[in-house]
């Protein structure tokens, strides 16, 4: 075991630190949700082409596709070195932690060309058109279907809670090509560009009140049969691929933000007095900081043992699920945490930007997007731990 | 970069495993815990004869002269068999004998440590019960040139194997470190009963114990210093076991949901014991990534190495308590028996949640780094 980096490793980050220094943008101070088109999404918009052009985008993704051709340990310098400089995140998300990985691992070289630099560069911006409104832990169950028209499928069906549909311009898609045999072979996977016709977007507002995920309709959408992502019916090992990749990357982003803000809770509790004294000094809640710091920084951890031990696999093993669970979980206690620390005005819209209240609320959904606990836990105790199928 | 164990780190644990599968299997625990002090001599030797005694130790003292990393590989393993004994305890003794005591000194103790001759204890705690030495009491007057200690010291781990105790005292205002024989005149060792049978504690009581001055390992600050680095050493040591013992749990309940029926399937079929599993390695694996870090940090001297290591004990000690808990549910009434050997597991998860400080204790030196140390 050896932690120290390398030359090679600190090269990297010396590199990647000066270029941070040199290029992150004055903080956000605008109106508007992050994942709403508006001027918050061009800004994150922009931010991520600079990424990109500074070729600090993709880091372990082929250098011909705009790569940077990095082993994976790099990910864990690059979440600390972004952490640090507290460089606003990555906006085309889904691309970035699932969909590109799926391209990389399924698609054709054609596919990878047209899709993965644009990806990178934010310039097209990418959904999972996985959920439907009755397959959702079951998405194999899904219905959507899609038939073939000469070269053309023709897609006719729903989703739901499909995040970041109404700013996509494609959509990695699920449907059933073949409904005359078992659910899991019947699939297949399509890159669909949500500027077709027939693609009806219509944003679901959620209990933040932001509308960051849609209802997604499919009348008779064509999609050209060179969009086929892996085989025609194998679709499904595509969609664990994309879904291995999820459980195991999307918390390497999610870091960055959990930290600020914890680092943003501690500066708080500074402030804000409470029974005449800093709530910095409050015996409990200074537990209840220092529970939360180690948690998160055991999250940071294991993502950074996970990602040594991914090291040679193409596809994330089940130890992703662990990471699922520690990142979602540990944020629904955190943004508890907060609400006490902070009092009454944790839950005031004009407190910090309305930060907390959003945060707070915005957690509920972290435990069932990406998969449920539930199914996490089952996928432990199945995969991992070798337990009989529940199911 | 690369947070694994090595390939050499992994062969020394299979060597370990294999090792205490064949030297200290649960009959064995139960045999050594029924005897006076939970202590095998054999065992201790063939410990020795691997060079696990002064596994960390330099070369120079006849030790192995590895890393803590090492060193966790190992004593993960301890607690996959529960180990009695006073490995911590001496590990512990060690270490504190490594940072303050002098050349003569650390030859004169070292080398028969790793020798596996000499085990070792260190007698800090008092009737207070508080692991910050600040707290400690006993008086340790000059007498001409000599140490005069009257009092007790309470929470010994192994004080009745231990051939050396390293009490810490006040001279004046000064904390002192002095090691005495267990057979000094003067000294009674005191069982006293607790809830792990495997690891014994003890009082000690000095009527009047003189001691040559010049054996005194260290005076004032740097007593502090090394009792803070050996305690650490001994902490992660003591997270890794706690780990070893969290995996048998663990191993042990998967096995027997897997295998005993209920309702015509087996218990391991259903959600609600299964998530009570998947929750058991999810804080095992959480455990580990906070051990093997900071052993890796104490060993590099990394400036982040206490506040690492606080982190692990802080983790450690409600992870083993929550996986002993979820084990024993898991098993139903056979796990609540004391025929079922994870009532051993189950015991030493608390006394070493205990030892050194348990969560609340580690939180708060936590909140001290993390509030007021970043201000
Ligand atoms: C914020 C957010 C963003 C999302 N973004 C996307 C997206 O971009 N694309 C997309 O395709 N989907 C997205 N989803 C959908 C998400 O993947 C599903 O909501 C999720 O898979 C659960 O499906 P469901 O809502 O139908 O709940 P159900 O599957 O009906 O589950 C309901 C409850 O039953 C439990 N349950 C179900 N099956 C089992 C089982 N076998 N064992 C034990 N318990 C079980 C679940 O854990 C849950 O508690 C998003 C969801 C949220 C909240």
């Amino acid at each position: 075991m050896d932690l120290n980096l390398n030359p090679d490793e600190l090269k990297f980050r010396d590199e990647l630190r000066a270029w941070l220094q040199a290029n992150v943008p004055a903080p956000f101070t605008g109106k508007g949700g992050e994942e709403e088109k508006g001027e918050h999404f061009d800004y994150l918009r922009a931010w991520q082409k600079k990424v990109y052009e500074g070729g600090w985008a993709g880091l372990s993704w082929p250098k011909e596709y705009g790569g940077r051709g990095a082993r994976l340990i790099e990910q864990a310098i690059f979440t600390e070195e972004w952490a640090r400089a507290e460089a606003p995140q990555l906006i085309n998300v889904l691309g970035l932690s699932l969909i590109g990985p799926t391209i990389i691992s399924a698609g054709t070289p054609e596919q990878k060309e047209r899709f993965l630099p644009k990806i990178l560069s934010a310039e097209e911006i990418w959904c999972q058109g996985f959920s439907e409104p009755n397959a959702g832990s079951d998405v194999a169950s899904l219905g959507t279907k899609a038939t073939l028209d000469g070269d053309h499928f023709i897609v006719n069906g729903q989703k739901i809670w499909t995040s970041m549909a109404h700013v996509a311009d494609w959509c990695l898609l699920l449907v059933r090509t073949d409904p005359n045999v078992p659910k899991h072979k019947g699939i297949t996977a399509l890159l669909v560009d949500m500027h077709s016709t027939g693609v009806t977007v219509r944003p679901l507002r959620q209990m933040t009140g932001d509308a960051s995920f849609n209802e997604v309709f499919f009348d008779n959408v064509r999609v050209p049969v060179s969009n086929v992502l892996g085989e025609v019916n194998k679709g499904w090992s595509t969609a664990i691929t994309t879904l291995m990749n999820e459980r195991a990357h999307l918390g390497t982003g999610i870091y960055v933000q959990f930290k600020r803000n914890l680092d943003q809770l501690v500066e708080r509790s500074r402030q804000i007095r409470r029974g005449g004294r800093p709530v910095s000094e409050d015996p409990v809640l200074r537990q209840k900081i220092a529970q939360a710091y180690m948690e998160l920084e055991i999250f940071r951890l294991t993502n950074t043992r996970a990602l040594s031990k991914m090291h040679n696999q193409s596809v994330p093993g089940p130890e992703g699920s662990i990471l699922k669970l520690q990142w979602s979980e540990y944020n629904q206690r955190f943004q508890q945490i907060a609400m006490e620390v902070l009092g009454p005005v944790a839950q005031l819209h004009g407190f910090d930007n309305g930060q907390w209240v959003f945060n707070y609320l915005r957690t509920r959904g972290n435990t069932i997007e990406a998969g449920t606990s539930e199914i996490q836990r089952n996928i432990v105790a199945e995969r991992v731990l070798g337990l009989p199928k529940s199911y | 970069m690369d947070f694994d164990l090595s390939k050499p780190q992994k062969l020394l644990q299979q060597s370990a495993r294999d090792f205490f599968v064949r030297a200290c299997p649960p009959e064995k625990v139960r045999e050594m815990m029924a005897s006076g002090a939970a202590f095998d001599d054999a065992l201790w030797r063939e410990m020795a004869d691997q060079g696990w005694t002064g596994l960390i130790i330099p070369e120079e003292f006849g030790g192995l002269g590895l890393t803590l990393v090492d060193l966790i590989a190992v004593v993960e393993e301890m607690g996959r068999a529960s180990l009695p004994g006073p490995f911590i305890s001496t590990l512990w003794a060690a270490a504190l004998i490594d940072r303050a005591g002098s050349e003569g000194q650390r030859k004169q103790y070292l080398d028969p440590i790793s020798m596996g001759d000499l085990k070792a204890t260190v007698a800090l705690l008092e009737e207070s019960a508080d692991w910050d030495p600040d707290a400690v009491q006993l008086r340790a007057d000059r007498d001409g040139r000599e140490f005069r200690i009257s009092g007790r010291k309470d929470f010994v781990n192994d004080a009745a194997v231990a051939d050396l105790i390293i009490v810490v005292a006040r001279s004046g205002e000064d904390l002192v470190l002095l090691p005495v024989d267990r057979n000094t005149p003067g000294i009674s060792i005191i069982e006293t009963p607790a809830i792990d049978a495997t690891r014994k504690l003890y009082s000690i009581e000095f009527d009047n114990v003189s001691l040559p001055e010049s054996s005194a390992l260290a005076y004032n600050t740097r007593v502090r210093e090394a009792l803070d680095a050996s305690t650490e050493t001994a902490m992660i040591a003591l997270c890794a076991e706690m780990l070893g013992g969290m995996e048998w749990t663990l191993a042990t309940t998967v096995e027997y949901a897997k295998t005993r029926q209920q309702f015509d399937k087996p218990i391991g079929t259903y959600q609600a014991v299964q998530h009570q599993c998947a929750d058991m390695f999810l804080m095992i694996e959480s455990a580990r990534s906070a051990i093997y870090f900071a052993a890796w940090a104490l060993s590099e001297n990394d400036p982040g190495a206490r506040l690492a290591v606080s982190v692990a004990k802080a983790y450690c000690s409600d992870a083993a308590r929550e996986v002993g808990n979820r084990g024993v549910q898991v098993h139903g009434g056979i796990g609540f028996t004391w025929e079922h050997n994870l009532q051993l597991y189950y015991k030493r998860a608390k006394a070493s949640e205990i030892m050194f400080g348990d969560a609340n204790y580690h939180r708060d030196v936590i909140a001290r780094k993390v509030i007021d140390e970043t201000e």
